[in-house]
């Protein structure tokens, strides 16, 4: 009696499944027309731009090769950038970066496909679209094709630009294909990641987690032994990116490890979503508690709350980090003096002769200058608890407007204290433990690590003003401090006058350890960064909010 | 203008201006809200509900005109305004990570303080799990959220300001949010309730606003503002009729045989009712405007002034 309709054929279901991938894939890239340029550009100009300066650096093949015996030689080194391979000048710049574009690589994808499929579905907007004819697997398709592109342009403007300025272009493609390789795998890690957790942010940093222990395992398995055995590194995808040795008899058969190796996360991304709900996940959401701890009873509270995962992180990181900066810095500053020219950098962006303060200078420079991209995060909370309809609950309690902001300020203007303090306490401990010298350095580091701090603060309250004065416009405030970032990183090695170095707050403060300090800079900066915050709160006070 | 008799109104609104950039959210709006009333306040989408809502939180500063919240101004003396108010936006929108007890208690502690026997029962009464955290709630249990923390709030609270807070709840929690509601004005607390459910305000409110394009259209009671429109009426006739479409005040009038069927002035309707009786009723129903029909003329010339301009 009934008819039945005909099952439909496999391929037809695929087919079905993928409905409205297309249109997902335009509005991803419409969606990230500026974050994947950017990426692609920042990163291409960044990898193109090491190969210059190490044509300047090391023009002659005597000082290549001496300088790639020196690293190899070199755990600490070895640990950080891993081992040379070639010492050409394509070979260098191999070395240097393969292993780091291929982690700014998968940092890119990864938020490239959270952002399109968990944030999504967190949300709610991709009910929505589920809700049109949106097959089960075309969002995480379209994701996955979004990182997909990001990566082959990565591939192109890397292994195009690297030909252009005449390196081999078998090695560019190589190098190229190493870092957009490793991308497209932690794409799909990042999409196992996605169906696994209910929040985007857990799945960045799950993902994330899986590249620092990837970075981690190549790390220790290259310290352990030169050349290229170690387990420990084959099991690491960033240990494949540098194995490829573009510039250094390439082996393209990784590219086919790589490929399956995404292949087989996607596959499990794939079965993954075909198990679960929309907007579910296969990590259970634990309960909290019925009622609010005491301290959750202000804005101060509130701010804590919202905050102290994030400052642990970054306590952690700068930990982490000036551990390894301190143990490095002595092989570091015994490697730099063979070079004339990069002695000649070094000392002008630690400001001294001394090559091992110059060293410890520029690196309590370089966490001074991220934490300034901890303490602005911290004030532009607020701007995101305004946009999201948060702030205004909390305003309609009895909660004054500067009491509000002061809870999140005082999170960025004492947590990025707080975390320069702890990693120029790892630093200064793990330079003195590296050099045999207990207690030594580590006043010194320290108080160098913690001069940052009036810098910091005025980037600080540069944010702040933003957000007084041009809420509309507050996240712009990022391009300042990526523009300081820069200065403070590239300006040292591109002869940038003076005047311009100037400009970033870092430009006034003295080389510690090693230079004389007066007060007057510090000062200046911490009245200017005064100035910056009352002017934002007054724009905060007087402002419409929410 | 206001009697000085009448107890002094919780809120007063007068010729209340806002614009952002080139839109005139609010034109010239007027409200008054008195002690102890629960208060419907109705507009179309976009009309200005919010935009005089956020004015009277202080989160807004108005360009023009003046708002008095319980005898003080919203915007210089927010803070001590806010101890003595309660309020649930019609989005709400939770910090993912925190339960919704914790949110709870927070918004009761920034207040000034929450009954916890009544959190208690409220809980209950609404039926929310407070251990999920804040991503995992839909929709509807997102604003019993704000519901509770609200009508949970410390006796200081005097003014409960809802938003459209019953957006995404289950016609179940819509009857218990009704009761609490009625509660709420039976402790003397004053509600102004932002809404579109017109059954919701018909049941609850004493008296109601009209906005539209950021002014005031219409207020009063629901019995005033009936007052000012149509009534409905069918009636048999014994004889036929004479003369009714002569008569002022009728609209739409359709005669089938003895049947006739029209629309009447409120205001009128004692005329129309006489010039009937001449010609011998065997039947009369007549309906008083329901609140819809209210809102919708008011909405429906809006629309048409709207493409007569075009």
């Amino acid at each position: 009696m009934t008819t039945m309709a005909a099952p439909l054929s496999a391929p037809a279901v695929r087919a079905r499944q993928l409905a409205g991938t297309g249109p997902l894939l335009r509005l991803a890239l419409r969606r990230d027309r500026v974050l994947i340029p950017a990426w692609v550009l920042g990163l291409g100009l960044v990898v193109v731009g090491t190969g210059s300066s190490f044509e300047a650096l090391y023009d002659t093949a005597a000082r290549r090769a001496a300088l790639a015996a020196s690293m190899n030689g070199n755990g600490s080194m070895r640990a950080l950038y891993g081992p040379v391979f070639g010492d050409s000048v394509g070979g260098l710049i191999a070395w240097r970066m393969a292993g780091f574009g291929a982690v700014l690589a998968a940092v890119m994808s990864l938020l490239i496909v959270v952002r399109h499929t968990r944030e999504e579905e967190e949300t709610g907007r991709q009910e929505l679209l589920c809700a049109a004819m949106v097959g089960r697997r075309a969002p995480l398709t379209a994701a996955l094709l979004t990182a997909l592109t990001a990566n082959a342009a990565l591939v192109v403007v890397i292994a195009g630009g690297l030909a252009g300025s005449g390196r081999p272009a078998a090695g560019s493609l190589a190098l190229g294909l190493a870092i957009g390789c490793t991308g497209m795998l932690f794409a799909a890690l990042a999409a196992i990641a996605a169906q696994l957790t209910e929040s985007a942010r857990l799945a960045k940093g799950l993902t994330g987690a899986a590249l620092g222990l990837a970075f981690a395992l190549r790390a220790a398995g290259d310290t352990a032994t030169t050349g290229a055995g170690s387990p420990l590194t084959w099991i690491s995808p960033i240990g494949w990116a540098q194995n490829l040795r573009a510039y250094a008899g390439e082996r393209w058969w990784l590219v086919l490890l790589f490929l399956a190796a995404a292949a087989l996360a996607g596959c499990v991304a794939y079965a993954l979503t075909a198990r679960r709900d929309l907007g579910m996940s296969f990590l259970p959401a634990r309960p909290g508690p019925a009622v609010a701890p005491r301290s959750l009873s202000g804005p101060f509270g509130l701010a804590w709350r919202l905050q102290r995962t994030t400052l642990g992180g970054w306590t952690l990181g700068f930990v982490c980090a000036g551990g390894l900066f301190g143990g490095i810095a002595k092989g570091a500053a015994d490697l730099v003096g063979g070079n004339e020219r990069t002695r000649e950098i070094f000392a002008r962006m630690g400001g001294q002769q001394n090559l091992t303060d110059a060293f410890l200078a520029t690196m309590a420079g370089m966490l001074g200058m991220v934490a300034a991209l901890y303490a602005v995060g911290a004030v532009l909370r607020l701007h995101g608890e305004e946009t999201a309809g948060r702030a205004e609950p909390v305003l309609a309690g009895a909660v004054g407007r500067l009491r509000w902001t002061a809870g999140h300020l005082a999170l960025a203007y004492g947590g990025s204290a707080v975390i320069l303090a702890f990693g120029g306490l790892a630093l200064g401990v793990s330079y003195d433990l590296s050099a045999g010298d207990p207690g030594g350095r580590t006043g010194p580091v320290l108080a160098a690590t913690l001069a940052q701090v009036p810098a910091v603060w005025t980037l600080t309250g540069l944010a702040v003003l933003a957000f007084g004065l041009l809420p509309r416009a507050t996240t712009a405030v990022w391009a300042l401090v990526g523009g300081c970032l820069t200065l403070g990183w590239v300006g040292p090695s591109l002869d940038v006058p003076r005047w311009a170095m100037d400009l970033s707050p870092y430009g006034h403060l003295p080389k510690l350890p090693g230079a004389d300090a007066t007060a007057a800079p510090f000062l200046w900066l911490l009245a200017l960064s005064a100035l910056f915050t009352a002017a934002g709160l007054v724009g905060v006070r007087r402002r419409d909010l929410g | 203008m206001t009697t000085a008799l009448s107890p002094a109104p919780a809120i007063r609104v007068d010729g209340l201006h806002k614009s952002f950039g080139r839109t005139h959210a609010l034109d010239g709006l007027d409200l008054r809200v008195g002690a102890g009333e629960v208060h419907g306040f109705l507009g179309p989408n976009g009309a200005g509900k919010s935009t005089t809502i956020r004015v009277l939180l202080g989160l807004l500063r108005a360009d023009g005109g003046t708002a008095r919240l319980l005898g003080r101004d919203p915007w210089q003396d927010a803070v001590e305004l806010h101890r003595r108010i309660a309020y649930v936006p019609g989005d709400v929108t939770l910090w993912r990570n925190l339960s919704g007890g914790e949110v709870i208690d927070l918004y009761g502690r920034l207040r000034g303080g929450l009954d916890t026997a009544r959190r208690a029962e409220l809980l209950e009464r609404f039926e929310l799990d407070p251990t999920k955290k804040g991503r995992t709630y839909s929709k509807g249990n997102r604003q019993k959220v704000a519901l509770v923390a609200a009508f949970a709030s410390a006796p200081e609270v005097e003014l409960l300001i809802l938003d459209e807070p019953t957006s995404g709840l289950d016609p179940l929690m819509e009857e218990v949010f009704q009761n609490c509601v009625a509660e709420e004005r039976d402790r003397g607390r004053t509600v102004l309730l932002s809404s579109h459910v017109l059954s919701e305000v018909e049941a609850l409110c004493d008296r109601v606003s009209i906005i539209r394009k950021g002014r005031t259209v219409a207020s009063g009671s629901l019995g005033e503002l009936r007052h000012l429109t149509r009534t409905s009426v069918v009636a048999e006739l014994a004889g036929m009729p004479n003369g009714l479409g002569a008569l002022p005040g009728v609209h739409g009038l359709e005669i089938r045989g003895q049947r006739v069927t029209f629309q009447v002035d409120t205001d009128k309707l004692d005329a129309v009712l006489r010039s009937l009786g001449t010609s011998g009723v065997r039947s009369l129903t007549s309906t008083p405007p329901t609140l819809e029909e209210l809102f919708l003329r008011h909405y429906q010339d809006d629309a048409r002034s709207e493409a007569i301009a075009r």
